[in-house]
This record gives structure tokens, C-alpha cells and sequence, in this order.
């Protein structure tokens, strides 16, 4: 298939940058949007131009580092998958397809496509742990037998894969989604428990610092997350924090 | 032809050597370690449990990841599990068992000590895990679930869903912030290592890259430990990530550090297809899928033609036109055959022509014989008399899902077909290099101070890795066998003083790196990096791939250099070098490669037998019921080939290291 393609071209963070038009041709439908991405880096490598800068590794959907707004949708228009594993069959011939940068005032524009995402990382310096020391004598792992639902809770929870989806999609630029899912992990397990008032507090007063905006429960977050994660860790933290406040 | 020292631990029994080795160990006390910087280049499972663990005992740590963060070291892509030999099950596992398994499932190419020290970890790192919060599946009574892997006789396999190594990755993603909240680790994110400092014949530190505004870095420390994985790049396609790449443990290679064992590769069977010529990389899908799932081609060429030309589906051909060839082959592990006979199995049959798809390239893996049984099995259980066919298929379908509902839906999101109702098609592809940087007993490389952790050294998988052995290894070494070893090393240093950085040995090593970026900016050739990349990995598929034979491997080292050294000509790289350019970093990366696949080829080319997933056509059983198959020669290669860089990758002189088994017996695997 034959494409327009609409870019987000900025050359540095200093750089104001702008929206760049390009022509793709002979797309299979079996390519993945980052595949197509490529062929269009080889044309422009060819005909002397400087190739898009965009962030990938894995590929296969699990590292979080791509991001990319297509079409007005964070991942793209397929559901439940990052941008690498959208495929080109979701689009037709003679499409024109819009690409910009994830947007928030937390994630500022490094390059083209590339975000700087390392707010999330500080919030997780915060309170994203459990205190505990490499050893080799912690105790047994069956010591404290867990719930199977608790644990696979925990687990639904701790499938995000930290791509600031829902951040690029929530009209607030929140990042409640994906706090709510780390603070959700710990509260659901008792190694968890010790430190949770201090973690939630610690958690969210960073993610204000960071800048992110607050929630007002659209739940558009949810419906964009490529890894289905819950509007339900996001009600949970709220319940640990309104605890947390009141211990003081 | 020099000696080299293993340093394992001699005169006491293999048990023993680990604990006996801890308790005599020189240590560095707490006051000391502040005093003390490490390096550590990468944050996958070893590295960045390497990280946190030093940290937490008080050496400054410096660690580096090329990636946004360290949560996305490529660890995070493993599926299936992590094993360790904690017997819940009660079905006698033991540490023995799990070093017995995993030096057999080698091909006996590892080192006996390692392999059981690796064993002992393996219990703790569960404990450690399940105590960073890590949520691994559990059973109904709450206590940790666990599967069978990789054909092995015990249940020892820890798993969280189909993303174990997600959730191992972020326990040490967590552990490591817990120390960059402290300032114990410094964390430089989106940096490349490209060289390591030697001062008076000791690793003391790395010059880098910063990828978002190019500036070249001196980092000094007192010790480098490189985390940065494995080489599976070199074939381009691979199911590694697209940054993965050889260049921190190339570059300690090229200063000093001998090079073990690069043929030894290992070529996972169940990956989806290639669909054409602008492939980026190949996915995995979990070995788990052939435990119920059976492999086939259809018998006869007219079928296969019929199928690629759309004329057939294969759900039209019967039981009587399908050749499921690993059963016929093998009727006493049929399907479960180990990674390396099942691909180079489906080669087999693809290379005689019966390939499914356009690209001749794939074979069936079909779940229709799985879910008639589970339907029936269920239609019984839930006390259905005289199902019909429908009810058994949906059934069926139902347990399947539960069973593998991830892996199909990721394989329908990729290949637009229902798996459900029309056979998946797998085809080999790289995914795990067993070879890797040699190293001592203490996880040292030939470089004192400088150590390689993780799939970046060579030292426990032998000529084969089996299932869920990968994580183990990572976090083993970093969580804790380097946290000791390192110690040792380090007691030396504690009135050394801050290493500093300007000193002629740094002046130089930022000087070569810069002049090879400016190269590549000023060059304004006109072939792309991925042109060259892609024909490189050509090479290597085609030549050095799941067979191997002295004349191709000849081939490969003469087009690898010829490729080379047209690179160094003709390579274009866009951009500037005081800015963020993807192109420039992948320049680096495949000029190192283009350097490795030479030495790759040289290595398979000396070892001429065939063991684990290393295959030489020459070495094979010429008669009886193996006929046909691998064959090993213990005595002529029982040893780990370690490489020293001479120049140029062909002048690389090999260093033998010989393997001793005392408390094992040497067998010939045997899957028929």
C-alpha cells in the first residue's frame, strides 16, 4: 500500500519544531508500524536526509521504550498492544497517518519522536521497593503462603510496562495509572505491608512534583493501556493514600 | 599455548568448594567500601542485581543501560521461568540434580564448579525474589506453583504468567532504586559504553557515550563488570532486542579479555516465521507450546505446493498426509526433543523443500490432536454423555486457552490467523549465545578488575542452555556469586584513592573513540549500516547457522572480512555526533559484529565435533540407531576455546582451557 505519513520533526529539545510530510510506498500489511518506520529511515538515509528519531528495543511488545501518538492514540489504533506490535493491516492504502510524540509537560521532547519518560523512574526511587538487602538467608519463599487471588492481582498489576500510555492519553497528563499500579502491587502482598503509608505518600508527593496532572476518572487511560491495566489500581491507591493521611 | 587458571577452588569436595571458597575470601570492611567505586555496564538481571547488591554492602556504583531506563534490559523479554531446586514438588530435585541437568543438558562443555555453585544459589534467589515483592504464580493453598521445562524429570520451574523475566527484571529494577533514592548507585541512563581503561594492566574505568547529547564521558572506578548479555545480533534477526549488541564485551575483548567459545549459539525452534525481506527481528514464543502442540509438513510436495499457492488449507490434509517428523524421528521424546535437535530437525525438512509459507521458511505446529483430547477429557469430566464434535472442540479450545491464551493471542496480533483453528507456523531463530567473555571462578576476566556477568560470559550453559537457566545465571551472578568474588579482588584497593581521570591512559581511549565517530560522520559512503547488518547476518544464518561445515565456515570467514573491510569503506552515516543519532550508535555496534562473525566462524571452524548447539556436519553417527546424529569427541575438544585478539579476528590464538569431570560421566545424548 501507498501511505502519507504526517512527522513530528524537532530536531533537539532547544528546537521548536514542526509537522513534516513523507511518502511511503509498497507497505505489506504484514510489516509493523516500526518496520514501516524503518523503510521509511532507509529512504531518507538514501536520499540524504536524517532519519526519524523514534525509541524501540524489544519489539515483541514488553520493554515499554515505544511510544509514538498515531492518529490521535497512543499505540495506535489496534487495542492492547504497544506500538510495536500494531500492524500495518490495521491501516489502508492511501492512508494518511499522523505521528507524534507522546505529550506531557512531564515528558519533555528529546528528538523527533523521543521522550525523555525518567519522571516515572524518580517516582519509582520514591517508594517503588521493599526494603530488603540481598542476603541469601530472607526467609523461605512458601513461609507466607499468599492468596492465589491476591497474588495474581498483584500480578495484573505489575504487568505494567511503564510506556506512559496513559499519561499521553489523559487529557490531565496524570500518571495515576501507573503509580496506582506499582502502589497496587505492594499492597496486595504482605511483604508489602510494613512500609506501605510511607510508600503511597512518598510515591504521589513525586508524582506531583513531577508535574503530572490529576485524574478526574474519564478512564481514557484504561482503554489506551497496551497491557489492560485496571482503573481499580487507581482507586486503590487512592484508599491507601486517604489511609496513609489519616496515620499522619 | 598458556594455562589458563580457572581458579576454582581445588582439594575440596564439589559441594564444598562454594562455602569453603566464602569463608576463606579476603573482605572489605563497611568504613572501606565507601571508599570504593564500581562499574557496572548493563541492567538486566545480572547486571542490575549486581548493581543493587554492591550497592547495598557500600561501594559507589556506576551503572549504565543504553536504554530510557534501567526496567528495559532486554531480561525483560523472557517468557517461561527461572528454575531452582527447591523440591516443593517433593519429586527429588536437589542441587545435585539441578548441576547434573545442567552440565548434561551442555553437552558437557561447562565447568563442573560454576555450574554447581549456580545450582547452590539457585534456592536463595527465590527467597530474594519473593521477598522483593515479585508475584510468581501460586496454587490455591497459597504457596508458589511450578512447571516442568525443557524435558528435564522434575517440576522446579518458577514462573509470573508468561513474563517471569519481566517480573525478575523489575524485583532489581526495584532493588536498584531503592539505592539510586540513596545516591549508592548513580544511574546513567541512555549511555554506551565504548571502551574500557586499562592503568597499569587493571580495569579502571570506561569511556561513554551520552545518546541524547553525544558528549563523550570518563567514568574511573576501581573495578568494570560488564552485564551487557549476549551476541545473537551478529545474525541481525534474532529474538533479541533491536539495541542488543556485543560492542562493551567486543571492546574489553580487544583489550585484553580472552573471548570463550563464540560458536556456541543456541537456535530456539519455536519462533514465528519471517514474512519478508524488511523483517526487523523475530519473536519468540515459549518452548511450553510443544508440550502440547505436534510439528509437521505435509508428506508430499504436491500438498506443500498447493498450500503455499493458497490452493489448500492444511486443516484439509489427513492424518495420512502429514509427516510429523520429530515423532517419526524420534519416538521417545517425539515433540520434547531438546532445542537444538528440534531445529535443526525443522531445517531439515525445509531445506528438502517442504516449507509451509511463501518463504519456504516454516513448518506446522498444530493443537488440533491437543484440544480433541482435553474436550473429551473434559466432556467426561463435567459428565457430558455422547458430546458432539462441536462441544468437544469448544471444550478443547477452552483448556488450551487457559493453558496458552497469551501465546496465541500475540501470534494472531503478528499473523493475522486464529491458531485456534488453523495450525501456527514456527521456524528457528537465534536467541541465546552460550559463548561469551571467559572468565575465573570469581566471574574475572582476563583483565584483573575487569569481570563479565550473565549471558556476557561463558561460564555455566556449555554448548546448549536448557529452559529457564538463563534468569537463574543472571541472577545468580549479581544477586550473589560476583558480590563475594569481587570482595576478594577489591581488598586491594581499599588505599588506592579515587581513580582519576586524567591520565594519559583515558586521553587516549577518548581519542579512539572519537576519531571512529568522526569517521563514521565524515565517511559519506553510500550503503546504509543496516545494509551491511543485514548481509552479515546472511552470512552467519547461511553459514554458521544451525550446521555448520569446514568449507562454509571457510566461506564465511573470507565474506565476513571482504564485508568488512567494504564497511569501513562505504558505510554512510547521517547526522552529527554532537547529538542524539540511533544511526551513529548502530554503526558502532555492527562494526564490532562484522568483527565477531569472523571470530564466530574461526571458533566453529576448530571444533570440529558436534556438540549441543554447535553442529558439524562432519561429526556424525555413521551407523546404528544414532545414526545420522550429533556426535561429540571428548577426546579431542573436551575443552572451552578461549580466543586473545591478535590484531585481527582470523589471528586470534586460542587458549585452551580442559574440562574435568570428576563428579560426573560423560554420556552421549540420546533422544531417540
Amino acid at each position: 500500500m501507498n501511505l502519507t505519513l504526517k512527522i513530528w520533526r524537532q530536531k533537539s529539545s532547544a528546537d521548536k519544531g514542526q509537522m513534516i510530510e513523507y511518502k511511503v510506498s509498497e507497505i505489506s500489511e504484514h510489516m509493523s508500524f516500526l518496520e514501516m518506520m524503518d523503510v521509511l529511515n532507509e529512504q531518507l538515509i538514501a536520499e540524504g536526509d536524517e532519519p526519524v528519531a523514534f525509541d524501540h528495543d524489544c519489539r515483541e511488545g514488553i520493554c515499554g521504550m515505544c511510544s509514538m501518538y498515531i492518529n490521535g492514540e497512543a499505540h495506535g489504533p489496534d487495542r492492547g498492544v504497544t506500538t510495536c506490535q500494531l500492524h500495518m493491516r490495521m491501516f489502508k492504502d492511501g492512508d494518511t497517518i499522523t505521528i507524534e510524540p507522546f505529550r506531557a509537560k512531564a515528558f519533555p521532547v528529546i528528538k523527533d519522536l523521543v521522550v525523555d519518560r525518567t519522571a516515572f523512574d524518580r517516582i519509582q526511587h520514591a517508594g517503588g521497593y521493599i526494603s530488603v538487602n540481598t542476603s541469601g538467608n530472607t526467609q523461605d519463599a512458601n513461609a507466607i503462603p499468599i492468596a492465589k487471588e491476591a497474588a495474581d492481582e498483584a500480578m495484573d498489576a505489575a504487568t505494567c510496562i511503564g510506556c506512559g500510555a496513559c499519561v499521553a492519553t489523559c487529557k490531565n497528563a496524570s500518571a495515576m495509572l501507573f503509580v496506582g499500579a506499582k502502589v497496587s502491587q505492594y499492597a496486595l502482598l504482605p511483604q508489602g505491608q510494613v512500609e506501605a503509608a510511607d510508600r503511597v505518600m512518598a510515591m504521589v508527593n513525586q508524582m506531583d512534583l513531577e508535574g503530572f496532572g490529576n485524574c478526574t476518572n474519564t478512564g481514557a487511560c484504561e482503554i489506551e493501556c497496551p497491557k489492560g491495566i485496571s482503573l481499580e489500581n487507581i482507586a486503590r491507591m487512592n484508599r491507601e493514600y486517604l489511609k496513609a493521611s489519616l496515620k499522619g | 599455548m598458556a594455562i589458563l587458571d580457572s581458579k576454582v577452588p581445588q582439594g575440596v569436595p564439589l559441594k564444598d568448594k562454594w562455602t569453603t571458597y566464602k569463608d576463606k575470601i579476603d573482605l572489605v570492611n563497611p568504613a572501606n567500601k565507601r571508599l570504593i567505586d564500581v562499574i557496572v555496564v548493563g541492567t538486566g538481571l545480572a547486571g542490575g542485581s549486581a548493581a543493587a547488591t554492591l550497592a547495598e554492602l557500600g561501594y559507589n556504583v556506576k551503572a549504565f543501560a543504553y536504554q530510557d531506563s534501567p526496567r528495559r534490559a532486554h531480561s525483560i523479554a523472557a517468557q517461561g521461568g527461572i528454575n531452582a531446586a527447591k523440591n516443593y514438588q517433593g519429586d527429588g530435585d536437589s542441587a545435585y540434580r539441578l548441576f547434573y541437568d545442567t552440565v548434561k543438558g551442555g553437552d558437557y562443555r561447562s565447568r563442573e564448579a560454576n555450574v554447581y555453585r549456580l545450582a547452590e544459589v539457585s534456592a536463595n534467589i527465590i527467597d530474594q525474589c519473593v521477598a522483593q515483592g515479585v508475584p510468581f504464580a501460586r496454587d490455591y493453598g497459597g504457596l508458589l506453583d511450578n512447571r516442568s521445562f525443557g524435558g528435564v524429570l522434575v517440576s522446579r520451574t518458577f514462573y509470573a504468567k508468561g513474563q517471569t523475566g519481566q517480573q525478575l527484571l523489575l524485583g532489581a529494577y526495584s532493588a536498584m532504586n531503592r539505592q539510586i533514592a540513596r545516591g549508592k548507585i548513580e544511574m546513567f541512563n541512555r549511555h554506551e559504553m565504548l571502551d574500557v581503561v586499562i592503568v597499569d594492566g587493571k580495569a579502571r574505568g570506561i569511556i561513554a557515550r551520552n545518546l541524547v547529547t553525544g558528549e563523550i564521558e570518563r567514568h574511573s572506578a576501581h573495578a568494570v563488570v560488564i552485564g551487557s548479555g549476549g551476541y545473537g545480533n551478529v545474525y541481525f534477526l534474532s529474538t533479541n532486542a533491536m539495541g542488543s549488541n556485543a560492542t562493551a564485551a567486543w571492546k574489553i575483548h580487544k583489550k585484553g579479555a580472552y573471548f570463550a567459545n563464540p560458536c556456541y549459539t543456541q537456535i530456539h525452534p519455536t519462533c514465528i516465521p519471517r514474512s519478508g525481506d524488511y523483517q526487523s527481528k523475530l519473536t519468540l514464543m515459549s518452548e511450553s507450546l510443544r508440550n502440547d502442540g505436534r510439528i509437521w509438513v505435509p508428506k508430499n510436495m504436491d500438498d506443500v505446493m498447493a498450500i503455499r499457492e493458497g490452493r489448500k488449507k492444511p486443516t484439509e490434509l489427513t492424518e495420512d498426509e502429514r509427516d510429523y517428523y520429530l515423532e517419526r524421528r524420534y519416538p521417545a521424546f517425539g515433540n520434547l526433543v531438546p532445542r537444538d535437535v528440534a531445529s535443526r530437525a525443522a531445517k531439515e525438512r525445509c531445506d528438502a523443500g517442504y516449507g509451509v509459507n511463501a518463504t519456504g521458511e516454516a513448518v506446522y505446529l498444530d493443537f488440533k490432536s491437543a484440544i480433541q483430547r482435553y474436550g473429551k477429557e473434559q466432556a467426561k469430566l463435567q459428565g457430558i454423555d455422547n458430546p458432539s464434535a462441536a462441544k468437544i472442540i469448544e471444550l478443547g479450545e477452552a483448556i488450551v486457552e487457559a493453558k496458552y491464551g497469551n501465546l496465541f493471542q500475540m501470534y494472531e496480533k503478528i499473523v493475522d490467523e486464529n491458531p485456534y483453528k488453523t495450525p501456527m507456523m514456527i521456524y528457528p531463530a537465534t536467541h541465546y549465545t552460550m559463548g561469551g567473555i571467559w572468565v575465573d571462578y570469581n566471574l574475572m576476566t582476563t583483565i584483573p578488575g575487569c569481570y563479565a556477568i550473565g549471558e556476557a560470559n561463558f561460564s555455566d550453559h556449555g554448548a546448549n542452555r536448557l529452559g529457564a537457566s538463563a534468569l537463574m545465571q543472571g541472577l545468580a551472578d549479581g544477586y550473589f556469586v560476583l558480590p563475594y568474588t569481587i570482595g576478594n579482588y577489591l581488598s586491594n584497593d581499599i588505599r588506592t584513592g579515587k581513580i582519576s581521570t586524567e591520565t594519559k591512559e583515558f586521553d587516549a581511549a577518548e581519542k579512539a573513540v572519537t576519531e571512529r565517530l568522526d569517521f563514521f560522520i565524515n565517511n559519506k559512503g553510500n550503503h546504509s549500516v543496516d545494509y551491511y547488518h543485514k548481509k552479515l547476518g546472511k552470512i552467519m544464518w547461511e553459514k554458521c547457522g544451525m550446521s555448520r561445515n569446514e568449507a562454509g565456515l571457510k566461506d564465511a570467514m573470507k565474506e565476513i572480512k571482504a564485508l568488512r573491510e567494504d564497511f569501513w569503506k562505504n558505510v554512510t552515516v547521517p547526522g552529527a555526533s554532537n547529538e542524539m543519532n540511533p544511526e551513529l550508535e548502530k554503526a558502532g555496534r555492527v562494526a564490532d559484529f562484522l568483527e565477531l562473525g569472523e571470530l564466530f566462524a574461526k571458533d566453529a571452524l576448530e571444533r570440529n565435533e558436534s556438540c549441543g548447539g554447535h553442529f558439524r556436519e562432519e561429526s556424525v553417527e555413521l551407523d546404528g540407531l544414532q545414526k545420522g546424529e550429533a556426535k561429540r569427541n571428548d577426546k579431542d575438544y573436551a575443552y572451552v576455546a578461549a580466543w586473545e585478539y591478535k590484531g585481527e579476528p582470523a589471528e586470534a590464538v586460542l587458549h585452551k582451557e580442559e574440562l574435568e569431570f570428576k563428579d560426573i560421566e560423560l554420556k552421549q545424548r540420546s533422544y531417540k
